[in-house]
């Protein structure tokens, strides 16, 4: 027991990296600034249909992973640790790639067949399609 | 850049923690891990059926509201206000711990006092805007927001948005909750008569976790 505390002494005085406080701070500015670039394109995107959703979507899907990034790798401190230490972190966290992608897919795949096969579902779930070839309903115009 | 450790360190050989941190600390990792693949389940299992809908609704004439201006069209504004408070709410934590480390008991007092004061008014903002979306007919098993294309939805999209929104809510809460107690032990004094802060740390691991995930799911749910 004596022998586990001196260790654990040993272990936090071994964290000889201390806090920056500028690193915080510029951390802080980096996400803020990301988050702030985000809502612009969102808007954008609202008010002028520019740039189109799915490359959009991929703009936010890097921007957030460069967040968690920052957030991880500063504010939690991971990157200041010791190799093994994040790679114990970082490896079991790859399994996400295969988790969303087989995910989406997958989901992706239900939705094609239904289409294919339901024709109900198909008919009920698309928008309705006046004789002039116009949309009877607009998002805007529900409530 | 990991930490620069001499060639010939014998991290397994015994006598020390072969990962060079504290085993609560290495527990509290390992926690955060599987709370990740918890979220990660849930904001995934979203993106599976909203990849299997036709449709689904806008978000940005969803979240368009913002307290005291109510139905303007500015979408997102309010939703930007809470992860600001959640971003300068985990700056302040960063601080407590850096306090912590230079063993600066009323440094870590005042910061910790700032990340709770954050922590209560997102929970606040959350209150508000579920009550808001609660008035507006949206509930588990009621969406009164039709698909981006005027087709009828079905209630996939607030069943998710409680629920995923919720949970991370709580975990908020119970964030402020252990903040509050180690704030309460700093000013004890406990952690000076124990010789380290890294108690501090660990409560700060778990509320960047927090944030990490408030990122994921404003991008899942008020971007995409």
């Amino acid at each position: 027991m004596e022998k586990m505390h001196t260790t654990g002494g040993a272990a936090a005085h071994a964290e000889e990296h201390s806090f920056d406080k500028k690193a915080i701070w510029r951390t802080f500015w980096i996400l803020l600034i990301i988050t702030v670039v985000e809502l612009a394109l969102a808007i954008l995107e609202f008010e002028t249909g520019f740039p189109p959703k799915f490359i959009l979507n991929g703009i936010f899907a890097i921007l957030t992973l460069a967040k968690a990034f920052y957030i991880i790798a500063e504010f939690m401190h991971l990157r200041h640790e010791i190799k093994n230490m994040i790679m114990t972190i970082a490896l079991p966290a790859l399994l996400f790639i295969w988790f969303i992608i087989a995910f989406l897919w997958d989901g992706d795949s239900y939705k094609n067949l239904r289409n294919r096969y339901d024709r109900y579902h198909k008919e009920s779930t698309q928008p309705q399609k006046a004789p002039d070839g116009k949309e009877t309903q607009k998002p805007g115009e529900l409530h | 850049m990991a930490q620069v450790v001499p060639a010939n360190q014998k991290w397994w050989a015994g006598g020390r923690s072969p990962f060079n941190v504290e085993y609560g600390k290495l527990m509290m990792w390992y926690f955060l891990m599987s709370d990740a693949f918890t979220f990660g389940a849930f904001l995934i299992s979203y993106g599976t059926i909203r990849f299997s809908s036709n449709s689904w609704p806008d978000p940005n004439f969803v979240f368009r509201s913002f307290p005291g201006i109510g139905e303007m069209n500015i979408p997102l504004a309010f939703v930007s206000l809470m992860t600001f408070i959640l971003i300068m709410s985990s700056v302040t934590m960063v601080l407590a711990v850096a306090a912590g480390h230079s063993k600066d008991r009323k440094g870590v007092i005042k910061w910790m006092l700032w990340t709770i004061v954050g922590g209560i008014a997102f929970l606040g903002c959350q209150a508000w805007e579920w009550t808001h979306l609660y008035h507006q007919g949206a509930w588990w098993g009621s969406n009164p927001f039709p698909n981006i294309d005027g087709t009828p939805s079905t209630t996939n999209f607030t069943n998710f948005f409680f629920t995923i929104t919720g949970f991370h809510g709580f975990h908020v809460f119970s964030g402020v909750v252990i903040n509050i107690i180690m704030l309460i032990m700093t000013m004890r004094g406990v952690f000076d008569r124990r010789g380290h802060y890294l108690m501090i740390e660990k409560a700060g691991l778990y509320w960047h976790f927090v944030d990490l995930v408030w990122v994921f799911v404003f991008t899942c749910f008020y971007l995409l």
